[in-house]
């Protein structure tokens, strides 16, 4: 197969929703939408799929025309498969007849297309279950199905609409790392949506963050993680983030007042960063070097294991992850005043 | 489950409501009332929970063809005796003489045709009486613009008309059949209805183009059906007899009535024979 | 479940058998009388008249006829229904439902009035090609699918609803037509649901009386279908149509009793 690419801008407006969203992905790439809900990702998948128009926009595969510039191929002549969050599946076919669908439905013969289903079944370890119905299969073995099924007609996009979120959290890591595992042998391109970041941090290759309908940021896991560009999605990574400008070298003036950093080299809109176990907690003002110093009051803490993560609000709202330990010498609770500091040297500033 | 479809409610209330009230007008005008058969709704009426047998209530049971004539009488007999109420329930003769025969609750049973009558228990008139009440005779009735240029009953055996008679085993089909037969003509029948209103129905809506009834029945469609005689010497005429199951002041009363010069005019403005 | 949690829904269960069994009997008991009062000894006699066998063919006939035309017409309004949100789609829904609450009689009439020699339909038939419909085995057809075809088209509409619209979807990003969607996949999904459909029209063509006497007459072998016979010969010979009753009641069960083991749930 030649070199594959996806080149798509949607645009759709629906109930004063306006989505506005560019993807472009290479052969192999796997490209995971993020957002909150109501975001617009799954739209976007369906405009991709050909199952809503885009207006104004377009979807160009390996230079074809799908949609625009006044074509709009149907649905059922693009060369996609789609698996979403409920498997779907054809409940009066058997598991085999299901992932042969697609392939019957292009023209295949009968023993062709269930060869080929056979063998996507047998990629995805459930060639066992091939002549079980639906209602017979569990819902991580019914997911893998439909995969096989899209995986069937050898598409040039796969679309993948948070696949693992009904799956229970017991069986999600073993049908996440065989997802990721038969992503890597799809030779098209995948767009993934997904709510979960641990799918997305380990299953794409580039990360595309949608929030009101518009791109906010998009990079690889590396860049996101280290610098994100929107709240959210520092919320998915778990930085604490905020907004501001810069004011002199080494100060990034924000809603919350000065923050300190090591110095930056930009100037003016800017991102301050830090990480949670970067904050230190006092019952009392801190001496020492600490700039970034601020009274806060304790709304929640969350302890898992030995770790603690404490939320703090007050004159700026953060994220402190301390020791459980701490928690308890510090007896820190819901209500308590609480003094928390970061070092100038563990911010980030970069521009926004 | 994340993504459940919200349930689609159907709320046609307004469509539901405009169309019952449509609904209910054309029941209202189509329908055919509870006289005369042609379904379910024909000769089922006769209630038996107003005082049945005694009391001032008379229940009537009739055949189709007395329709008019009995229905003026009992007006009359009300406004003569208030308080007094005549039931009347018509139909088809061999129907209601089973009814009778079952148990149906009646005072007073006027039939057309003696075939009919045996179908009665031969006691049934003891503790009442009996008379016959008026005789009727066969006409050919066509649409009032007579398409089938019908003008005697050689005209029924033309090939491309429509007749329809009453089935056999209602006392006006068994009559035809019977003037037909003498007469040797051999009509193309498309149908034969379960009684004498359903017969003339037919005519009435112009879906046949004659049909072999009573004459007083032709009298009583005015002239929404054109007549067309049949000579006496090729005619039968039927005996209407009447029994009265009791003697109750009202049941005596109305049978009298009915038997009376009063009644007897009555009968014969609707076309029927004097007994 | 405790003990005492136990009684109490047993006690519920025997208070519901009362009513229940109320309705059974509502039901059982005609039926039952029907076979007391049937004289066994006369049946094949009864049987053997001349106006039985073709009753029961025509009957047989018209309404296997009917649902055929049933299916084919009704299936595709159907999924038309199932898959339209509009107020136009809810004003057709309540269209279709009429025939189910109108009188026969008051449908036979209106038939008339359509088909009949003068009707709006009929009198145009009759004038340009010489067809007369009312007295005829179509009559017959005509009658039954105007009060049974509802019956199908309403439990077909809720078995298309059934189908999860997104099946169609992927059923089209898999490459499936339109028409390969509606007949590889709602189809076979909507399947038991269209087979009780057929059976409750097939069933209510069956008992149809008082439009088919209304629009088609009564003729033997031509538009005298069981039911009118057994109506005609109640008057002649309660017996012969108790007889005939039976044979009915015979080929109803007989018929939904093999629907009901494959298809029917």
């Amino acid at each position: 197969m030649g070199a594959l690419s996806l080149d798509a801008r949607v645009l759709v407006h629906r109930d004063g929703f306006a989505l506005d969203v560019a993807l472009a992905a290479e052969s192999s790439e796997v490209v995971a939408m993020l957002g909150p809900n109501g975001a617009g990702k799954t739209t976007a998948l369906h405009a991709i799929a050909g199952l809503v128009p885009t207006e104004g926009g377009h979807v160009r595969v390996s230079g074809q025309t799908w949609d625009g510039d006044g074509t709009h191929l149907p649905a059922s002549t693009r060369h996609t498969g789609m698996v979403a969050a409920d498997h779907l599946l054809f409940p009066h076919l058997t598991a085999l007849e299901n992932a042969a669908f697609g392939p019957r439905s292009r023209g295949v013969r009968r023993s062709a297309a269930r060869a080929r289903a056979m063998a996507e079944l047998a990629g995805l370890g459930i060639d066992s279950l091939a002549d079980r119905r639906p209602r017979e299969l569990s819902h991580g073995q019914a997911q893998r199905v439909a995969l096989a099924r899209a995986l069937a007609t050898d598409p040039d996009v796969l679309l993948l609409d948070e696949p693992l979120s009904a799956l229970d959290p017991a069986s999600r890591p073993e049908t996440r790392a065989i997802l990721g595992h038969r992503l890597r042998d799809f030779p098209g391109v995948t767009v993934l949506v997904t709510h979960d970041p641990l799918d997305a941090l380990t299953l794409a290759d580039r990360l595309v963050f949608i929030d009101g309908g518009r791109v906010v940021q998009e990079g690889t896991p590396a860049e996101v993680v280290v610098r994100p560009r929107d709240r959210y999605v520092a919320q998915v990574v778990g930085l604490n983030l905020y907004a501001g400008t810069t004011s002199d070298a080494s100060t990034v003036t924000t809603a919350a007042g000065p923050v300190v950093t090591t110095g930056h080299e930009h100037r003016g809109p800017s991102w301050v960063a830090f990480s949670p176990a970067a904050v230190a907690l006092y019952r009392s003002r801190p001496d020492g070097s600490p700039r970034n110093t601020w009274p806060l009051t304790v709304s929640s803490v969350e302890i898992a294991g030995q770790t603690a993560r404490v939320r703090c609000t007050g004159a700026i709202d953060l994220t402190a992850e301390i020791t459980a330990a701490s928690v308890a010498s510090l007896r820190l609770h819901s209500g308590e005043p609480v003094w928390a500091s970061v070092k100038a040297s563990e911010v980030s500033a970069y521009p926004a | 489950m994340r993504g459940s479809r919200p349930i689609r409610r159907c709320r046609p209330t307004l469509a539901y409501a405009a169309v019952a009230a449509a609904v209910l007008v054309a029941s209202a005008c189509g329908a055919r009332g509870g006289s005369g058969g042609g379904g379910e709704s024909g000769v089922a009426d006769v209630d038996p929970g107003a005082g049945g047998a005694s009391g001032s209530t008379v229940t009537v049971l009739a055949a189709a063809s007395l329709t008019e004539p009995l229905t003026a009488l009992a007006r009359g007999y009300e406004a003569d005796h208030p308080g007094v109420q005549v039931r009347l329930s018509f139909g088809s003769s061999t129907t209601l003489a089973r009814q009778v025969a079952e148990g149906a609750p009646a005072d007073i049973v006027a039939l057309a045709g003696s075939t009919a009558l045996a179908k009665l228990p031969p006691d049934a008139a003891q503790d009442g009486g009996r008379a016959t009440i008026a005789r009727n005779a066969m006409e050919i009735a066509t649409p009032a613009d007579n398409p089938g240029r019908i003008t005697a009953l050689e005209d029924l055996s033309r090939p491309g008309l429509d007749v329809v008679l009453c089935a056999a085993t209602v006392p006006c089909g068994a009559a035809a059949d019977a003037v037909l037969s003498r007469a040797g003509v051999t009509p193309n029948v498309v149908s034969r209805e379960v009684d004498v209103k359903a017969t003339l129905a037919k005519v009435r809506l112009g879906e046949a183009d004659a049909a072999v009834v009573y004459h007083s029945d032709v009298v009583s469609a005015g002239d929404a059906v054109h007549g067309v005689a049949i000579p006496a010497a090729r005619n039968t005429t039927l005996d209407y007899p009447m029994l009265w199951l009791n003697r109750a002041e009202h049941t005596v009363g109305f049978a009298e009535l009915v038997g009376s010069r009063e009644g007897v005019t009555a009968l014969t403005a609707a076309g029927f024979l004097a007994p | 479940m405790s003990a005492s949690r136990r009684a109490a829904a047993r006690t519920t269960r025997i208070g519901l058998f009362v009513p229940a069994g109320l309705a059974v009997a509502l039901v059982a008991l005609p039926l039952a009388a029907l076979l007391l009062r049937a004289d066994w000894g006369g049946l094949l006699g009864h049987l053997a008249d001349p106006a039985v066998l073709p009753a029961i063919r025509l009957s047989l006939a018209t309404t296997f006829t009917t649902v055929v035309v049933a299916v084919l017409v009704g299936t595709p309004l159907a999924w038309l229904l199932a898959r339209s949100h509009s107020r136009r789609a809810s004003w057709l829904r309540a269209l279709i439902t009429v025939p189910l609450v109108l009188p026969p009689v008051v449908g036979g009439v209106a038939l008339l009035m359509a088909y009949g020699r003068r009707g709006v339909v009929g009198a145009p038939l009759l004038d340009l090609f010489g067809v007369r419909l009312p007295f005829t085995p179509v009559a017959v057809v005509l009658a039954e699918l105007f009060v049974a075809m509802p019956f199908y088209i309403i439990a077909v509409e809720g078995a298309m609803r059934g189908v999860d619209p997104r099946l169609d979807q992927v059923a089209a990003t898999l490459g499936a037509s339109p028409w390969r969607c509606f007949t590889r996949v709602a189809l076979p999904i909507a399947a038991p649901g269209m087979a009780a459909g057929a059976a409750l029209a097939w069933a209510r063509a069956l008992g149809e009386f008082g439009a088919t006497i209304t629009f088609a007459g009564n003729f033997a072998g031509r538009t005298q279908t069981a039911p009118l016979a057994v109506y005609v010969a109640l008057e002649r010979d309660p017996d012969a149509a108790i007889s005939l009753s039976l044979a009915m009641l015979v080929v109803s069960v007989v018929i939904l009793g093999a629907l009901r083991g494959r298809w029917v749930r």
